[in-house]
C-alpha cells in the first residue's frame, strides 16, 4: 500500500448548476472521504475554483483528478501536496462576552494569537483567527477551557507555488 | 452558481420564427439527423409527443412496452450504426425507469440523447406529482446532463447533447425539460455545435508517442494485441488489419471488440477474459509486447492484476486519457484517435511474420479444441448445447447476421461460438452485464439495420426480464428473431454455484411458461426444439423467415462454460474445466 498523504485538489470550472454533485459523485464512487471543500470564483470571470483536501496515496488521487478532468465542464483540474501549495483556513469563535472582562487571560490568548475581535455585543464576541490548521486548532484548545458557545472552520483556500495557465487554455479555445 | 453553461453564441443559419418549446426539440432533433426515437408517453412529455404525432411524417416513434425498453433499443441501434440513440420518457417513473440503459450506456460507451419530462419549473423541489430528481440521479452514470427550464435554451442544449454524445468516447447524455419550457415559445434557429472549452474530446496525437510504441514493437518477439470496441467506435477496422497484416501479430479482442475484426481471419486469436479463449489468456503472461489498442482492462479482462502482463512491455493506444495507467501501468501510452494513431504507426513497423509465436497459439487452442470446443460442437451427452445451436446459427446466416446477446452463460457462448464477418455484428452488455438487455436492442439493432439479419440470443431468465418488449415486435413488425437457450435455470449463477458454493442452487432453477405460446400470443412464428435431429432445420426456418420469429431451444440443463478464469485468479490459470 502507498502511503497516504494530504493533497489538494484545485478544479476549474464552468459556472454550472449540478457540477459541485457531479464531482462529488467521483468521490462517493470510490469511497472516498473529502476532508474539506471550498467553492469560489477564481482569477478567471465565470470560471469558478473548487479546491478539495483528501487523504489518499498519489496513484488514487491521480486517478481521481483524471476522472475530474474528464466531466465536461470542468476545464482543468490540478491536484498538490502541502508544500507545493500556499494554503489557509479561517475559523470563527463565539465567546461569551463577559469573559473577556472577568478572565483576563483571554485578553492575552486573543493577543498572541494575532485572532481579530470581528464583534462584540453584550452577550458575546466573536474572533477570527486565519491561518494553517494547527494555528486555529490551537487557538481552539486554548479557549475551550473557558467555553465556547459557537465554532466554525472554513474549508481549505490554496493557491499553487506553478502556474496553473488557465487563461491560456480558454484562450486557444477559438470556436 | 446562478449562471448557466458558457454556450457560444450561435450564427444563425436557421430562419427565425416562432416556435413552442416542444416544437424546437423535435426540430432540433431533425437538424441532428436523427429521425428516430424509443419511448413512452406520460403527463410531462406530453407537448413534446404533441409534436411527436403532428412530425410523423419526418420522425418515427417507437413506443416500447416499458422504458427500460426504449433505451435498450435505442442503445442496439446505436450499436449497430454508430450513430446517436434517441430516448424519450417521461418525469418520475418514467425518467427512474432509463437508469439501468443510462448507466450501461454510460459503461459501454454509447451515444444517446435521452429526454425527459419534468414538472413544471414552479413546481420543482414541490414533491409534484411524479416529480424525481432524475439529474440528481443520473449525474454519476451520464456524460453529461441538463435541466432546461426555460424554451429559448431547447436548440443550443440539444446541439451540445449531441455533440457531447457522439464525440470523443461517447456516452449517454440526459436532457430533463420542464413542461412549462415544453410550452413557452422561442425565436428557432439552429446550429449543430462545434465545441465546448471545457470539453476536449480526443487528446491530440503526438508523434513521439507513435514512434516510441513503433520502435518497441518492431523490437518485440512475441508481441501480442487485445483490441477492444475503441476500435469499432473509432471505425478504424481497416487500420488496425493493415497493421496487425504487417506487424503478423497476432491479435485477440474483448467481448466489446468482437467483430471489430473478423473471427475467421487468420490472425484473429480468439476473445481475452474470464471466459475468453485459452491461448490469448496464457499467452497474455508470456507475450514481451502487450499492445492494448481500445480496450480498459476491465477486471473481467485482467483476473488478478497483480499477475497480469508482468513480463510484458504494455503499449495502450487510447481516446480517454483517464483510462491509462487506471488498472494497468504502461510503459507507452498513445493517446488520441485510434483510427489516426494507428494510420500513423502503419509505415513506421516492419513488416514481420512471428511464425513460431503464431504457432504456439494455434498448438494451445489444439488443446481448448479437444477439451472444450468439440465437446461443444460433437456432443456425446443426448441433450442440446448452446455451443451447437450457435454453430448452427453460423451456418444458416454465413456468419454475417448481428448477434445481440443477453447476460450469462449464453452471452459468453455467443461470444466464443458465434462468428463474425463484419463489423458492428455483436452487441451485447458488457460492461454492466444488464440482464434483460438483448430483446429490445435487437429491436433497435434491427431497425438500425434494417438489411441485415439480427438475432437475439437470450437465456430463459433474460427473456423474461424485458419480454413486454415482445409487444413492440408485435405492434412495429420488426423481423427480429429470437433465440432462447433454455436451460431451465439462471445458467451462469447455477455455474458458479456449482463451482464455488457447493452445488447449492438459490433460487436459480426457473420453472417457466410455455415460451412458444406466449410468442403465438402476439403473432409471432415460433418453434421449440429439443432434438439434436431438428435442430438445424428449426434454425434454417428462423433464419428463412421473412417476419419475427421466435425458437426456443432446449439446452442440457447442467452445462458449463469453459474456459474459465475463477475470480481472483490470474489468466493464466485459465481453467479448461
Amino acid at each position: 500500500m502507498e502511503e497516504k498523504k494530504a493533497y489538494t485538489i484545485s478544479v476549474y470550472t464552468e459556472n454550472n448548476l449540478g457540477l459541485m454533485n457531479r464531482i462529488s459523485a467521483i468521490f462517493l464512487k470510490r469511497h472516498i472521504n473529502l476532508e474539506s471543500i471550498t467553492a469560489s470564483q477564481s482569477e478567471i470571470k465565470n470560471v469558478f475554483r473548487f479546491v478539495f483536501v483528501i487523504k489518499l496515496s498519489e496513484d488514487k488521487v491521480r486517478k481521481l483528478v483524471g476522472q475530474i478532468k474528464k466531466q465536461i465542464e470542468v476545464i482543468k483540474a490540478y491536484y498538490h501536496t502541502d508544500e507545493e501549495t500556499i494554503h489557509q483556513e479561517s475559523a470563527l469563535y463565539k465567546i461569551a462576552t463577559n469573559l473577556l472582562f472577568d478572565d483576563r487571560q483571554i485578553q492575552n490568548i486573543i493577543k498572541n494569537s494575532n485572532a481579530n475581535i470581528v464583534t462584540v455585543a453584550k452577550d458575546y464576541f466573536v474572533l477570527e483567527k486565519t491561518g494553517r490548521r494547527k494555528e486555529t486548532e490551537q487557538l481552539y484548545n486554548e479557549l475551550t477551557p473557558y467555553g465556547i458557545k459557537q465554532f466554525v472552520r472554513s474549508g481549505r483556500i490554496s493557491v499553487s507555488k506553478e502556474a496553473m495557465n488557465i487563461s491560456k487554455t480558454l484562450q486557444n479555445f477559438n470556436y | 452558481m446562478e449562471n448557466q453553461t458558457q454556450v457560444l453564441e450561435p450564427k444563425i443559419i436557421t430562419k427565425k420564427a416562432m416556435l413552442s418549446g416542444a416544437e424546437a426539440v423535435i426540430k432540433s432533433l431533425l437538424a441532428e439527423g436523427a429521425t428516430l426515437g424509443y419511448g413512452y408517453p406520460g403527463g410531462a412529455i406530453m407537448p413534446v409527443y404533441d409534436e411527436i404525432y403532428k412530425y410523423q411524417d419526418q420522425f418515427t416513434h417507437i413506443l416500447t412496452r416499458h422504458e427500460q425498453g426504449a433505451i435498450h433499443a435505442a442503445q442496439g441501434f446505436a450499436r449497430v450504426t454508430g450513430e446517436t440513440g434517441v430516448v424519450f420518457a417521461t418525469s418520475g417513473p418514467g425518467a427512474t425507469n432509463l437508469v439501468t440503459g443510462i448507466a450501461d450506456a454510460q459503461i459501454d460507451s454509447t451515444p444517446l440523447v435521452c429526454i425527459t419530462g419534468q414538472v413544471a419549473s414552479h413546481l420543482l423541489g414541490t414533491d409534484a406529482f411524479q416529480e424525481t430528481d432524475i439529474i440528481g440521479i443520473s449525474t454519476p452514470i451520464t456524460k453529461w446532463n441538463y435541466q432546461i427550464t426555460k424554451a429559448e435554451e431547447i436548440p443550443s442544449v440539444i446541439a451540445k447533447a449531441f455533440y457531447i454524445a457522439n464525440s470523443g468516447r461517447p456516452g449517454p447524455v440526459l436532457i430533463d425539460i420542464t413542461k412549462d419550457a415544453q410550452m413557452g415559445s422561442l425565436d428557432f434557429s439552429y446550429e449543430k455545435c462545434k465545441g465546448i472549452r471545457s470539453y476536449t474530446p480526443k487528446p491530440e496525437m503526438k508523434i513521439n508517442q507513435v514512434k516510441a510504441a513503433a520502435e518497441l514493437i518492431n523490437s518485440a518477439k512475441k508481441p501480442f494485441i487485445v483490441m477492444g470496441q475503441g476500435v469499432i467506435i473509432g471505425k478504424a477496422e481497416q487500420e488496425l488489419k493493415d497493421f496487425i497484416e504487417k506487424a503478423g501479430i497476432p491479435t485477440a479482442s474483448t467481448a466489446l471488440g468482437l467483430s471489430g475484426l473478423e473471427t475467421n481471419h487468420p490472425l484473429h486469436v480468439g476473445m481475452v477474459g474470464m471466459h475468453g479463449h485459452y491461448a490469448p489468456n496464457i499467452k497474455t503472461n508470456d507475450c514481451d509486447v502487450f499492445i492494448a489498442i481500445g480496450m480498459r482492462f476491465d477486471d473481467r479482462v485482467t483476473g488478478d492484476l497483480s499477475r497480469y502482463a508482468k513480463q510484458a512491455k504494455i503499449i495502450h493506444f487510447e481516446i480517454d486519457p483517464a483510462e491509462v495507467d487506471k488498472n494497468v501501468k504502461t510503459d507507452i501510452a498513445v493517446l488520441g484517435d485510434v483510427k489516426e494513431t494507428l494510420a500513423s504507426l502503419l509505415p513506421l513497423i516492419d513488416k514481420t511474420a512471428h511464425t513460431k509465436w503464431h504457432q504456439e497459439f494455434k498448438d494451445l487452442y489444439a488443446i481448448e479444441y479437444d477439451k472444450v470446443i468439440k465437446p461443444q460442437l460433437e456432443p456425446t451427452k443426448e441433450g442440446l448445447t448452446m455451443g451447437e445451436a450457435l454453430e448452427g446459427i453460423n451456418k444458416e446466416t454465413n456468419s454475417e447476421a448481428v448477434i445481440v446477446s443477453d447476460v450469462g452463460q449464453h452471452q459468453m457462448f455467443a461470444c466464443r461460438y458465434a462468428k463474425f464477418t463484419n463489423t458492428r455484428s455483436q452487441v451485447t452488455s458488457g460492461g454492466l452485464g444488464t440482464m434483460g438487455f438483448a430483446l429490445p436492442a435487437a429491436i433497435g439493432a434491427k431497425m438500425g439495420a434494417p438489411d441485415r439479419e439480427v438475432i437475439a440470443i437470450i437465456g430463459d431468465g433474460g427473456y423474461q426480464m424485458n419480454i413486454q418488449e415482445l409487444g413492440t415486435i408485435f405492434q412495429t413488425k420488426t423481423p427480429v428473431k429470437i433465440v432462447v437457450l433454455n436451460n431451465n435455470f439462471l445458467g451462469m449463477v447455477r455455474q458458479w454455484q456449482e463451482l464455488f458454493f457447493d452445488k447449492r442452487y438459490a433460487s436459480t432453477e426457473m420453472v417457466n411458461p410455455d415460451f412458444v405460446k406466449i410468442a403465438a400470443g402476439y403473432d409471432i412464428k415460433a418453434n421449440k426444439v429439443s432434438k439434436r435431429e431438428n435442430l438445424q432445420a428449426a434454425i434454417q426456418e428462423m433464419v428463412a423467415s421473412k417476419e419475427s420469429y421466435f425458437l426456443e431451444v432446449v439446452i442440457e440443463k447442467e452445462d458449463n462454460v469453459f474456459p474459465m478464469v475463477p475470480t481472483g485468479a490470474a489468466v493464466s490459470e485459465c481453467r479448461l474445466s
